[in-house]
């Protein structure tokens, strides 16, 4: 137990110096390049309006299938919606509780969900066959062609974003958000919501850029924000980053720790597989133990019964 | 003590039991051609939020502690020398099988793309649990077939010898099969109980452990000889045949060490991690852990210390029953209800469609053993006659 912990701890360090080292040495790095950790979309949640013009792009890019109601039809903030296989991004309204001072009214704040291209993806740990890669521009990128339709992704991701094609009888597929993958291989490329926001909400570019930039923000209006960058540490860290006016626990994101969920799972799988170091251990203890057992019994009584019958 | 003699079991085949057998059977073979034509959505309640049910979390998850009993009982008695066991080895070798096969059904059938379930053997992604769950499961099952391929050659071996070659390197290196399936089957067996730390916030804490493989692995063990025992009784009811007592008395005497390990080290996790209070709180998942607990290993483990329970066959029925029990209720705890997404929007409960699949691998699992003892020489014959 204490061990284990201990380990977590190591890792939370490691990961967190080499997230503080990478971002220090891009700085310098030309754009083109982008260093390790790829581009990142940084969402300033003071600034969205919820007109829902990004899942409206997203939409069309990914060829989704319609919604029943039209994308100008706001009343579907009603109740909180989660990712589908029709829609790899949503905007929710949360009253995290501040007041407007001269209407009275709570104050909503509008959330755009999507994959948040984990730095150290849980659900490219979970897969088995490796159909879930990270990209060194960032996006987490599913492989049709090798899943199995397992959906441990699913199960493992800590966002609750893969959604699965559970209609179809033939080749099924986990669905969700590419970060416009296609798009960024072209020179320039920025994802479709991005692109389609007419409020300038969705800022996208290196993530070290991207980092710096909503430091610089919380610092040079510090009443307009929380002091915290979703994304900037959590699960290990993200490519889409968020800073807020309320704190994320109340606008529906999960309080997840600094290290990737998958860093215990690693952790046990590295240090029982990673040179088959305790199944032979444990072969060759049941092979000595059978020897003694055997020894033992052919010493007590004469051997009447040699080998197998 | 007389010489172990197994024989085919020839006895009046079709009976009432049988009949509802083939019935419920046929009910879940409906439902899996109902999966295969119109995909997992119209047999299941499957959702994004809640991708694996009982195909997993009972089926699989159960199914699979259940099955190694047989592995280990056929290790006690040829590895490790206890051939006084060795009357139960071979029919706890067809469950273990059986189970095994239709475990790999169950699997294949919740694959999406079941067409690429064979990708594992060569995309390999070792950081992944579920990958190393599916080898060891493959080396398991392989193993299972080859080490029934001598009671196959025995049987028909003079009519196809073919039979008799592949049974050969089996009977010559028994000791290194058993140690390979040995080894694989505590590798899975844990494995099964890492699956789910991948998701800390969503496994409820009571079961969020990093001993969490330690118990599955512990609590397989434990179930071993008492799974042998629950089907060596339920056989021999149904046989109307007697079985060997004092065998089943030494394994349920056998079994009382485990389960004081596997309570041991459980209540040891709770009380380490501050919330053995939290059991009594009356909580749903409070009381699901309670049930696990009490019944699976607490009365159990008190039934067995009494000599009227380990000398009995019906005592010591009831406190394997007990135990088989308890591990399917911890399996279902962890796999489902225990697992609860913190965003999810919808709840899980299993399908008409889901439930009729899982008892009709229960009920398939059930025939093909009647049809094993009746093919292959499985059964001890010194019991098939009226006088014993």
């Amino acid at each position: 137990m204490v061990f284990s912990r201990r380990q977590l701890l190591k890792a939370t360090c490691v990961l967190g110096a080499s997230t503080v080292i990478g971002n220090s040495s891009q700085a310098n790095e030309s754009q083109a390049t982008n260093g390790q950790l790829g581009y990142a979309c940084l969402v300033d949640l003071t600034v969205c309006i919820g007109c829902r013009k990004c899942e409206k792009a997203c939409a069309e890019e990914n060829k989704l299938p319609k919604p029943d109601t039209p994308y100008e039809d706001l009343t579907v903030f009603q109740e909180n919606r989660p990712l589908d296989i029709s829609s790899f991004t949503v905007i929710n309204r949360f009253y995290p509780g501040r007041i407007d001072r001269q209407t009275g009214q709570p104050i909503p704040v509008f959330v755009k969900k999507q994959c948040m291209h984990c730095l150290d993806p849980v659900c490219v740990s979970a897969c088995p066959v490796g159909a879930m890669t990270k990209k060194s521009n960032g996006a987490v990128h599913y492989n049709e062609d090798l899943c199995i339709g397992c959906r441990y992704c699913m199960i493992a991701c800590p966002f609750e974003v893969p959604a699965y094609e559970y209609h179809l009888a033939m080749d099924p597929r986990v669905r969700k958000c590419t970060l416009c993958y296609s798009r960024l291989l072209k020179d320039g490329g920025t994802p479709a919501c991005a692109a389609a926001c007419p409020v300038e909400a969705i800022t996208f570019g290196p993530r070290c850029q991207m980092c710096a930039l909503a430091k610089e923000k919380i610092a040079s209006q510090p009443a307009r924000y929380v002091n915290h960058i979703y994304g900037e540490q959590e699960a290990g860290g993200t490519s889409w980053l968020y800073i807020a006016a309320d704190p994320f626990a109340k606008m529906g994101f999960p309080t997840l720790d600094t290290y990737s969920p998958a860093a215990l799972t690693r952790m046990i799988q590295t240090s029982l597989y990673e040179n088959l170091q305790v199944p032979l251990l444990v072969s060759g203890a049941f092979l000595a133990m059978a020897g003694i057992i055997q020894g033992v019994k052919k010493t007590k009584k004469k051997p009447e019964n040699e080998g197998e019958e | 003590m007389e010489r172990y003699k197994p024989a085919p079991f020839e006895r009046g085949f079709w009976t009432p039991g049988i009949l509802v057998l083939f019935a419920v059977f046929f009910t879940g073979l409906f439902f899996v051609v109902a999966r295969f034509v119109y995909g997992l959505g119209y047999v299941t309640n499957l959702s994004n939020s809640y991708p694996w049910g009982i195909w997993v979390g009972l089926d699989v998850a159960a199914g699979v502690a259940l099955a190694a009993g047989g592995f280990f009982i056929a290790a006690l008695a040829h590895l490790f020398g206890q051939r006084f066991y060795e009357p139960v080895v071979r029919p706890s070798l067809l469950t273990a099988l059986l189970g095994y096969s239709f475990e790999t059904l169950g699997t294949i059938m919740d694959l999406g793309r079941w067409q690429s379930a064979w990708h594992p053997i060569v995309f390999h992604q070792p950081e992944s649990v579920l990958f190393n769950i599916g080898i060891c499961t493959l080396m398991n099952i392989m193993i299972l077939y080859l080490l029934f391929m001598p009671i196959v050659a025995e049987r028909f071996g003079e009519r196809i010898s073919f039979l008799k070659i592949l049974a050969w390197p089996v009977e010559k290196m028994l000791w290194l099969f058993l140690l390979i399936g040995l080894v694989t089957s505590f590798s899975h067996q844990a494995g099964l109980g890492s699956i789910l730390l991948i998701a800390p916030t969503k496994l409820h804490q009571l079961w969020f452990t990093p001993l969490l493989p330690v118990l599955f692995l512990l609590s397989a063990i434990m179930v071993g000889f008492p799974m042998v025992v629950f089907e060596t009784v339920i056989a021999a009811n149904t046989f109307r045949r007697d079985s060997d007592i004092e065998i089943l008395s030494s394994l349920g005497k056998l079994t009382i060490i485990p389960v004081a390990i596997y309570l041991g080290v459980k209540i040891w996790d709770l009380a380490n991690r501050e919330l053995l209070i939290q059991l009594l709180n009356g909580s749903g998942v409070s009381n699901a852990m309670l049930v696990e607990i009490i019944i699976g290993s607490f009365f159990p483990l008190v039934l067995l210390f009494f000599p009227q329970v380990h000398n009995n066959r019906k005592g010591l029925f009831i406190a394997s029953t007990m135990i088989v029990l308890g591990v399917v209720i911890n399996r279902v705890n962890v796999f489902l209800i225990g697992f609860t997404p913190p965003q999810a929007t919808v709840t899980y409960f299993p399908s008409i469609g889901e439930v009729a699949v899982t008892a009709g691998f229960i009920a398939g699992i059930m025939l093909f053993y009647r049809l094993g003892v009746a093919w292959f020489p499985l059964l001890e014959s010194r019991y098939y006659g009226e006088e014993s």
